[in-house]
């Protein structure tokens, strides 16, 4: 438990982190550092992207898996390191 | 019949037969030839009764004859059974955070100890990455420069001379309103006149035909559209008088007004505002301020009335003395109130311009009594906390600013735009933007360093202060003859447009470009920044 508490903080603790979130295969946050409605719109979304990239990636090329997701908007830089069971989520700002 | 024997001497022409036959019988002795001397004979009457009568006799018979009555019958039917049946969805509950069970801890643990890495690396990565720097992206058509889109007038009164006094965006957006009166006059004009709206997203736009004109008996002064109902406007008169209409309704448009009575302003109204009402998050108040010194919230009471909720009233004597304001002589004299804005973070919190130039910060939460022998059902309040250094001339227009809880605008008569923080008394910069008067000034709604201002040399200057802190970054001609632009106002809905109303009568509505939409990165950082700099 602590271990990932410790993770977690030291993720958050990075510069220009706005905000860190776990979410499960189904699309649910198990873990986050942002208020519940923002966590709850970030997972949802971010889950449907997510498991829509993975397909694409293995529909272009069978061999081939999503290792992970950067989505670059005006405001922030939002990363998505998926796996099986679930995904991590973090929210940059862009550098200064 | 009777004379059938009569024909004979009666007839001397008559013939010869005649008279042979009468004398037929005995003068045949005589010879026949020789006529017998004509001598009266006189006959007995020979009468013979009428059989006819008697013979027919009188008959008569009896007959009547009736029409058949009318049959009637009633009968009534009624249902008499109902049902009731409510349905009620519940608005659905988002799925909270999952606290994590025991269970997949370890395996949690494990997956971000893979991710970790990758993770990390890449936010180091991006921090120092100017990758993106200068890369901007269209999705959308760039609008290079402002156009306009509408010109909009009702020629019976521009007919009249009457200038746009206000103009005013309904709360879709999609319906532009402006009021009719006159600023130039101080007198008590007995002149018609207008508030006109039109419906820009309704197809056959005519600018010319207003799609609702409400006629009003003295000039309107200030206009403001309920912000959730998209019909309801408010307007307030030279006549002190505060008004709302139902622009749906066009027969009969009036829902409530104050009347005349002690509580209503003595002079024009300037400014009016909506307000949430405290606790009834959808009922709605009018706020309205005068240069008679009263700040008067209404509500709306039974019978078509604006009743008097809460007022405050401004004296001098009372206004806090952070800057060398001139002491005033004896009495109690009022501060005329010219323009309000309210604070988009604190609900309480408004800024009033006045008379005397400068802008005042004011609480809806004051508690102490104003000092002031005005008549009034409600007791007045004296709301001034705090004094700003003062313009050279009336305020006429103020703004908070929607994107920092200490800015606001204000513009006056000396043709400068003070931007102030909330903080200090000092503005943090003053810029002159015109040689005559400004009548508005407004903050974009979705751009937090642009404001606009409107001018009396007839420009709607936009100013950008990502661009320039020191000249309009575009200056629109609104009017050819350079008479004033009395009001404008941005559309919160559809941004890209902005609404000017001047003294020809006219509304015109632009189009900005997209420079003046499009918040850049980092925008909101820069006004933090230039509120916080030029403060310390």
């Amino acid at each position: 438990m602590a271990e990932v508490e410790e993770t977690l903080k030291r993720i958050q603790s990075h510069k220009g982190v706005i905000g860190t979130m776990v979410v499960n295969a189904e699309g649910i946050p198990i873990r986050t550092t942002l208020d519940n409605s923002t966590t709850v719109q970030y997972a949802g979304l971010l889950h449907q992207l997510t498991m829509k990239a993975k397909s694409t990636v293995r529909d272009i090329d069978p061999q081939n898996d999503l290792t992970f997701l950067r989505i670059r908007s005006k405001k922030h830089e939002i990363m998505v390191a998926p796996d099986k069971e679930y995904l991590l989520i973090v929210i940059q700002n862009p550098c200064e | 019949m009777a004379t059938r024997a009569l024909p004979g001497p009666l007839c001397p022409a008559g013939g010869e037969g005649v008279a042979a036959l009468a004398t037929g019988g005995a003068p045949s002795a005589e010879g026949p030839g020789r006529p017998g001397p004509l001598k009266d004979e006189t006959l007995g009457v020979a009468s013979v009764p009428s059989q006819w009568r008697g013979v027919q006799g009188i008959r008569g018979e009896t007959k009547s004859c009736q029409t058949a009555s009318i049959a009637t019958a009633e009968a009534s039917a009624q249902a008499r059974q109902h049902v009731d049946a409510q349905v009620q969805t519940e608005a659905p509950e988002p799925p909270s955070v999952q606290p994590l069970s025991h269970h997949d801890a370890p395996r949690l643990a494990a997956f971000l100890r893979r991710v970790e890495a990758m993770v990390i690396r890449e936010l180091n990565k991006n921090w120092q990455s100017h990758a993106f720097d200068g890369f901007e992206v269209n999705w959308t058509e760039h609008q290079q420069t402002v156009s306009c889109l509408h010109t909009l007038g009702y020629p019976p009164a521009q007919g009249q001379g009457l200038h746009v006094t206000s103009v005013s965006w309904n709360s879709t957006g999609s319906v532009v309103a402006c009021a009719y009166g006159r600023l130039d006059d101080g007198d008590w004009s007995t002149l018609r006149s207008y508030v006109c709206a039109w419906n820009l997203d309704r197809r056959g736009l005519h600018p010319r035909q207003p799609s609702a004109v409400v006629e009003v008996p003295s000039a309107v002064t200030c206009l403001a559209f309920h912000p959730t109902q998209p019909a309801h406007v408010a307007g307030g008169l030279y006549s002190g008088e505060v008004l709302v209409w139902d622009m749906s309704r066009p027969e009969d448009p009036l829902l409530c007004r104050t009347g005349l009575s002690d509580d209503t302003h003595t002079d024009p109204v300037y400014q009016v505002v909506w307000l949430p009402e405290p606790r009834h998050g959808h009922r709605f108040q009018v706020l309205s301020v005068a240069p008679d010194g009263k700040v008067l919230l209404w509500q709306a009471g039974g019978a078509g009335r604006l009743q008097l909720a809460e007022g405050f009233a401004l004296a001098t004597q009372q206004l806090p003395r952070s800057t060398k304001l001139k002491k005033p002589s004896r009495g109690e004299t009022e501060v005329g109130a010219t323009a309000v804005s309210f604070s988009s973070f604190d609900p309480s919190l408004f800024v009033l311009g006045t008379e005397g130039g400068f802008p005042l910060k004011c609480s809806r939460a004051a508690e102490e009594a104003a000092l002031t022998r005005m008549p009034s059902s409600v007791p007045l309040r004296a709301p001034a906390q705090f004094t700003f250094s003062p313009h050279g001339g009336p305020v006429y227009s103020v703004s908070c600013s929607p994107f920092h809880r200490n800015l606001f605008l204000s513009a006056g008569t000396d043709g400068h735009v003070h931007l102030y923080s909330m903080l200090q008394a000092q503005p943090l910069a003053s810029l002159q933007l015109s040689h005559k008067y400004l009548f508005a000034v407004r903050w974009s709604p979705v751009r937090p360093l642009v404001f606009a201002a409107a001018s009396g040399e007839g420009e709607v200057l936009l100013f950008d202060l990502h661009r320039s802190s020191q000249k309009p970054t575009v200056s629109i001609k609104q009017t050819q003859d350079g008479s004033p632009v009395y009001c404008l106002e941005f559309n919160h809905q559809q941004t890209q447009l902005l609404a000017a109303g001047d003294a020809k009568g006219t509304v015109k509505v632009w189009q900005l470009s997209t420079e003046f939409t499009a918040q850049g990165p980092r925008e909101t950082e820069d006004l933090d920044r230039l509120a916080a700099e030029v403060a310390t």
